[in-house]
């Protein structure tokens, strides 16, 4: 079943007809569902997410026209590695926001604009998104992130230096600001 | 309409679909008809508008796309080279000589057992599927059997 579904992911995207792919991305705290659509990565999932709730949401916020195509990852795979490796600072592969609208993909856009090693408060990213009273919802569109380390929401943590909260467990979060280099020394910056 | 993730079709039929085409147009030509049933099934699955019985709706394009190669090649009759696996574990497999004999079949009984014991379709479904009504779903595969079990029996008094 797997060659053919190979053959068959192959010839759908051949043909315009394959919407969302998606595979397994291993992670150094985990597994990672990543899915991409033709215009780029729309969904990262932490594995306390379960797959068949994430491809549900995919299914019905996008199209039901999804399939699990590992070959059309590779990119993907291939950066978040680099980045979990510490070779890779900036993503360069394209994204597709279409699950965020309005203030959440403002918001996101900025968080994305963040770059390797800083952190920013949850008031300044509600600033640099052009609202800065919108400090709440800013908070709730780091939390509904459909796109995690990609567009870097650990990188926005709690004035005064407290974490704040992460999808994947305030440990990847911790992870990944280590991995940056940004741990105590940039959420004491956050908390002047 | 919430439709499932296509993906979950291909989990939850994709052998099913694999083992009716086995036994619709032989082992040889069946992977290529699973590719195009499931294009063909991907090109309408956005606009499907009832999605009950996804099983039945899969092996009616695997059944039209096994009747397009059937035209297409000129053959007069259907091949059945290939027993098909059976359906469900536990049900003990079909004797290959029993697959043989359902090839000689009309057409609709043909059809009828092939998705009722490879495609491990209920009547009503199948009846979707060739075309006619559950009642007649029943009449086609009780017929199409009772046909296999003369020939068959047969078949192994002379032999």
């Amino acid at each position: 079943m797997h060659e053919r579904l190979r053959e068959l992911s192959g010839r759908a995207a051949e043909e315009g007809l394959l919407d969302v792919a998606y595979a397994d991305v291993d992670a150094p705290f985990g597994k990672l569902l990543v899915a991409s659509t033709p215009a780029g990565l729309v969904r990262v999932a932490f594995a306390s997410e379960p797959d068949q709730r994430v491809l549900e949401e995919l299914a019905e916020r996008i199209s039901p026209r999804v399939l699990q195509a590992p070959a059309r990852l590779d990119e993907v795979r291939r950066e978040l590695d680099d980045y979990f490796h510490g070779r890779l600072h900036q993503f360069r592969l394209p994204i597709d926001w279409s699950l965020s609208a309005g203030f959440l993909r403002q918001a996101r856009q900025a968080c994305y604009a963040i770059p390797y090693g800083q952190v920013l408060t949850y008031a300044q990213l509600a600033a640099r998104a052009g609202s800065p009273a919108a400090v709440r919802a800013a908070g709730n569109a780091m939390a509904r992130n459909p796109i995690p380390i990609v567009v870097p929401c650990h990188r926005v943590v709690r004035t005064g230096g407290g974490l704040g909260g992460y999808g994947g467990g305030l440990d990847v979060k911790r992870w990944l600001l280590d991995l940056e280099g940004s741990g105590d020394r940039q959420l004491e910056l956050a908390s002047e | 309409m919430r439709l499932p993730p296509f993906q979950l079709l291909i989990d939850d039929h994709g052998d099913a679909v694999l083992r009716y085409l086995r036994a619709a147009v032989g082992s040889q030509d069946a992977e290529d008809c699973w590719q195009d049933t499931m294009l063909s099934a991907l090109r309408a699955y956005p606009s499907l508008r009832d999605a009950r019985n996804l099983r039945g709706w899969l092996l009616r394009i695997a059944h039209n796309t096994a009747i397009d190669l059937h035209r297409a090649s000129g053959r007069r009759a259907l091949p059945m080279a290939e027993p098909p696996e059976p359906a469900v574990d536990d049900r003990p497999a079909m004797e290959p000589e029993l697959w043989q004999a359902v090839r000689r079949l009309p057409d609709k009984q043909r059809a009828a057992v092939a998705l009722r014991f490879a495609g491990d379709l209920d009547y009503r479904a199948i009846g979707t599927v060739i075309d006619c009504s559950e009642a007649a779903a029943r009449q086609n595969v009780r017929a199409g059997l009772a046909a296999v079990r003369r020939e068959w029996g047969h078949a192994r008094a002379t032999t």
